[in-house]
């Protein structure tokens, strides 16, 4: 219920050792990840990532499918559990810093025949704000149809959520991560499905929120438009490949790295331990 | 409440034959039981978890058994006081709170265990509540058989509930003041916590990371929706207690797009169809059996005293409600959809026929308006064009009136502009090109249009060297 502190200030929290209790992690980066691993039914999904997210900057989180891209961005905000290593936001554990983190979930991950409007949508940012036991009041539409009109679906405010396409779609729940007014995003495939003019929507507000200082990571598809919309790539494939300004690391080697030869061994290696598992 | 029943009475009976106090308070019982049912319902609906009322409903058994016999066993050693009016009796406030707990407790339980069993065994999560509900059950009934002598649970009335013999013929019924507490309950619940349930029903993921813990919220629904099954159980059954989850909340859904409208569409679709239900289960036996009085399989039955289940008839009543949502819903209806189409189909004819006849005026042909003989839809369309006077009738057939002309040309303009588009692009055969334009000149409106010819460099004539209208 408390309101985070104004957006560019920094977090109060300290950063405070570590499980192990050995060392306090010096970053205070966006998103700093540590020697972190992620399992599903045993299987490891993600191994080792060691991550420092570079502050005020836009990076495209880059790799093949089921890479852990998603389950990267899902085990930072604690959605998925870690098997081992430790996540801070500005320095401090997530759920210290909860509104200072905004999480932009797959367009697919929710179910568009429920009956609310993209005003409610929208509005469901500012639950926190409102706090326990109140009602979303008029301010908070308001507010709500502030965000609404940044993204250009104001006139949309009212429709029933599966009547608007999936560009529109993409929209109503990139202004509902707006209105959380985070200090960094983290976005899972926001260009997937979209038509041409929200994919130029959706890289306009990207870029004002680098011009506010904060910093977005952005699971990304399109290569092509990597170093056209980021600054930085986190280039992923089960472990961390490479990281860093898109002109140093988004090199062919790189993404042959990611994508080629080493790639076709871990796949065979998953697939083997998928087959003795006997699930797919 | 009493004063109310009265006046509810005197309305009914009038409309009823043979309609008592005593149906009244059926009709409110059960209403208000199925109106608690229908706000957690609502939830599980549009959680996809419909299913978890069903189990709901069973896995409170063990629950309640249990928290039956340890009310039982604590009153015996003395831990808690005896009703000293009656130390013998059963059931009393003291039991009753046990097992409203002991069903609380088995509705998280069921949750966490289906979770657990669904993680663990790596299955879909109907399957999980497959295991977890059928366990639970038969560990219910194997107590109710083990303690057979000190527990008084009638499995008939379970299912079917006593709704006949809700009220003692004086004062209000404990049933309707239970069922009425938990309709309460639940009321203030959704209320307080509606902002709360929508975003954890809707996006679970976002609640957990604004700090809305979803989980616990889940947990919480099935602890509601299990005491709300076990207060409705004893007057109305288990299968009206799962219907009345379901089958409202179902219906109300159809019929809205707004989460706060359905909650009180279910309620209110849950009321009448209680109400609908008795008035059913005692007027339509009677109407239906008339006519076979005489048979000797009815000898010595009078007809007017037949009656049907009274639960049975208003979850079937729900289930009517439901049907008829499904056909005239004003979005997702049937036939509002069958309407869409036919209008569509409707105004697809008529352009044709606009286009038909301008195609004639320009090569001055023989005029064949149709192929054969007009279907209902181009006589219809016709019949349209007429009356919008786009068409008029000149010796004898068909023409073109000047705002037909006007409107056709625009169809004839998007034709043609699409067919050279095609042919520019897309490397078509010019015998193919026809085809398609004829169905996607219905579709392009004046933007479109007008893009199109700045695309081509606003052609005079289209690939066969025919002339392309201005709009």
């Amino acid at each position: 219920m408390t309101d985070g502190p104004p957006p560019g200030t920094p977090s109060p929290d300290l950063p405070e050792p570590l499980p192990d209790g050995t060392a306090t992690h010096p970053s205070s980066a966006p998103l700093a990840i540590h020697d972190m691993t992620v399992a599903y039914h045993r299987r490891p999904v993600l191994w080792d990532i060691d991550y420092d997210a570079p502050p005020g900057q836009l990076t495209a989180i880059v790799g093949p499918n089921g890479s852990g891209k998603t389950t990267l961005i899902k085990a930072a905000v604690d959605l998925v559990p870690r098997a081992s290593g430790d996540v801070r936001f500005f320095g401090s554990a997530y759920h210290k810093v909860r509104h200072r983190v905004g999480y932009v979930p797959q367009r697919g991950s929710v179910d568009w025949d429920f009956p609310v409007n993209a005003l409610d949508v929208v509005a469901m940012g500012l639950y926190k704000q409102i706090g326990w036991l109140r009602p979303v009041t008029r301010r908070y539409r308001d507010k709500a149809m502030h965000y609404l009109e940044r993204v250009g679906m104001a006139d949309y405010a009212k429709r029933q959520i599966s009547q608007l396409s999936g560009g529109q779609q993409q929209r109503v729940f990139l202004a509902r991560a707006l209105s959380q007014q985070a200090d960094v995003y983290l976005m899972d495939e926001p260009f997937v499905g979209v038509d041409a003019a929200t994919e130029r929507a959706i890289v306009i507000i990207l870029q004002e929120l680098r011009e506010a200082g904060k910093a977005a990571l952005v699971v990304h598809h399109d290569l092509q438009t990597v170093p056209e919309y980021f600054d930085h790539v986190l280039l992923l494939n089960m472990r961390l490949v490479a990281t860093g300004p898109i002109t140093e690391v988004f090199t062919p080697e790189n993404l042959r790295a990611t994508y080629g030869g080493k790639l076709a061994l871990l796949d065979q290696v998953g697939h083997r331990m998928t087959l003795n598992q006997g699930r797919s | 409440m009493l004063a109310s029943t009265d006046i509810l009475t005197a309305s009914f009976s009038s409309l009823i034959d043979g309609w008592f106090e005593l149906d009244t308070w059926i009709v409110v019982t059960a209403a208000l039981a199925a109106m608690a049912c229908a706000i957690p319902g609502s939830f599980l609906v549009l959680r996809r978890q419909s299913m978890m009322g069903d189990a709901l409903t069973h896995t409170v058994l063990p629950g309640i058994v249990a928290a039956f016999l340890l009310s039982h066993h604590l009153k015996s050693s003395g831990w808690i006081p005896v009703d000293p009016d009656d130390p013998h009796k059963a059931y009393d406030a003291t039991t009753y709170t046990f097992m409203f707990i002991g069903a609380l407790l088995t509705g998280v339980l069921t949750a966490i265990l289906t979770e657990w069993v669904r993680r663990r065994g790596a299955v879909e999560n109907s399957a999980a509540l497959g295991v977890v509900y059928t366990s639970l059950f038969a560990i219910g009934l194997l107590t109710i058989r083990l303690a057979a002598d000190s527990v008084h649970i009638d499995p008939d009335c379970v299912l079917y509930g006593n709704l006949e013999s809700v009220w003692d013929g004086n004062q209000t019924p404990r049933a309707a003041w239970i069922s009425g507490g938990c309709l309460f309950v639940n009321i203030a619940l959704a209320s307080c916590f509606f902002k709360e349930l929508r975003i954890s029903t809707f996006d679970p993921a976002l609640a957990t990371t604004l700090g809305i813990h979803a989980t616990l919220i889940d947990y919480a629904l099935m602890a509601v929706t299990a005491a709300t099954a076990v207060a409705a159980f004893e007057s109305v059954g288990n299968i009206l207690v799962i219907a009345m989850l379901i089958v409202p909340a179902a219906t109300a859904h159809l019929l809205t797009d707004r989460l706060w409208v359905m909650l009180i569409l279910s309620t209110i679709i849950a009321a009448v169809s209680a109400a609908l239900g008795h008035v059913m289960a005692i007027s339509l036996p009677p109407m239906l059996m008339a006519p076979f009085a005489e048979h000797p399989l009815l000898s010595g039955v009078p007809v007017e005293s037949l009656d049907a289940s009274t639960s049975g008839m208003m979850a079937a009543s729900a289930g009517a409600m439901f049907v008829a949502a499904l056909l005239l819903a004003p979005r997702h209806g049937l036939f509002v959809r069958i309407g869409h189409r036919f209008r569509l189909a409707i105004r697809i004819s008529a352009e044709d026929l606009l286009a038909t006849l301008y195609r004639q005026d320009e090569s001055s042909r023989d005029p064949t308006v149709f192929n054969g003989r007009p279907t209902l839809v181009q006589r219809f369309a016709t019949w349209l064009l007429r009356r919008q006077r786009l068409v008029g009738d000149s010796s004898g057939r068909l023409e073109l009136t000047e705002p037909g002309r006007h409107a056709a040309r625009k169809l004839i303009r998007a034709h043609r502009l699409w067919e050279s588009y095609m042919a520019r692009h897309f490397d078509v055969p010019a015998d193919h090109l026809h085809e398609t334009a004829h169905k996607v000149e219905h579709f392009l409106d004046p933007e479109l249009r007008d893009r199109l010819a700045q695309e081509l460099d606003t052609p005079d004539t289209d690939p066969h060297g025919r002339e392309i209208p201005e709009d």
